[in-house]
């Protein structure tokens, strides 16, 4: 059985700094969508467009179409930011699926003697990872609340002294704030995490074949992860520029 | 019973009980959905979309047990 670590392994250092084995892989990922944007950019101009042009615009279209259903017409204001959600999960989901990722393993010198790392990990695997996505999609929310709301309407949610009843609300509506930090980070990462974990144990019990039905599930819950993690963002937005009672 | 054996027993019992509470849940949401998709079935986008949410809320905290679990295991 090769060892799991829950929490990624470093690589090398750079000054104070550890590159860690999910950060090199995200720096691929990135590549890739930069790639992949450049190339809409500059197809969207000519006139002869190239056959993955149309199919990025489908899927730009369908997802487009989803957030839609939540939003209405401010779908445009809120679309840039959960499709780059979308598509940065997607893609480090996907990416983490490939052969290489989590098997090629290469020899670190530490404290007490070498250790066998794998160089490629994938990057939602890493707690770190999807906490820094948590707390950008909690801190936008309230930064939309207060856009929407002012500060006073903003604060008026969280603290309410008309009645007993309602302050104690407004308190319980700050814990769950918080939590959906832990929410969202941790349904991300378990779901990938155990994904990994779960092919790993498949390949070792029964090694020919056996995972492939398992490689199938993972590709459609890294899509159904992405999926829900940009849907809950954008309904906890809806959720909170919203005027209530 | 050893060290060892009961860290062994709490991480069977963390996933398992934790994934009977979320199963039940997952079931009612799925067959709920199935019966307003056969009342209503134009309704199909709003349903599913809906659906899936209801599915993620219930699903997460098989997620969290699963955590527990997996860091009672690997660490």
């Amino acid at each position: 059985m090769p060892e799991i670590s829950v929490k990624a392994e470093p690589l090398f250092h750079i000054g104070g700094f550890t590159v860690t084995n999910s950060l090199f892989t995200s720096m691929f990922v990135m590549l890739l969508t930069a790639l992949l944007c450049i190339y809409f950019f500059s197809e969207a101009t000519k006139k002869n467009k190239g056959r993955l042009f149309y199919f990025i615009k489908f899927a730009v279209n369908s997802v487009y179409s989803l957030f839609e259903s939540v939003f209405g017409d401010k779908t445009p204001l809120f679309f840039p930011i959960l499709f780059a959600f979308f598509l940065y999960i997607l893609l480090q989901n996907w990416f983490g699926l490939l052969p290489g990722v989590g098997s090629i393993l290469i020899k670190v010198t530490e404290e007490h003697g070498e250790k066998l790392i794998p160089i490629l990990r994938g990057n939602n695997a890493d707690l770190n990872t999807t906490m820094g996505l948590a707390l950008i999609s909690v801190f936008l929310i309230q930064v939309y609340s207060i856009k929407y709301l002012g500060i006073k309407g903003y604060l008026q949610k969280f603290f309410n002294f008309t009645n007993p009843i309602l302050f104690f609300v407004g308190i319980l509506d700050i814990i769950s704030e918080i939590s959906k930090v832990i929410s969202f980070s941790f349904r991300l990462f378990g779901n990938i995490f155990a994904g990994e974990v779960l092919m790993t144990i498949i390949a070792f019990l029964i090694p020919i074949l056996a995972s492939f039905p398992f490689l199938l599930f993972e590709f459609f819950v890294g899509l159904i992860q992405a999926m829900v993690f940009s849907m809950l963002t954008a309904v906890f937005i809806n959720g909170a520029i919203q005027k209530h009672h | 019973m050893d060290a060892e054996a009961v860290k062994l027993l709490g991480t069977a019992l963390a996933i398992g009980l934790g994934a009977l509470g979320p199963g039940i849940g997952v079931g009612i949401i799925g067959g709920k959905a199935v019966e307003a998709l056969g009342r209503n079935p134009e309704a199909e986008s709003t349903i599913r979309n809906t659906m899936i949410l209801g599915i993620a809320f219930a699903e997460a905290i098989a997620i969290y047990a699963l955590v527990i679990s997996l860091l009672l295991k690997f660490t």
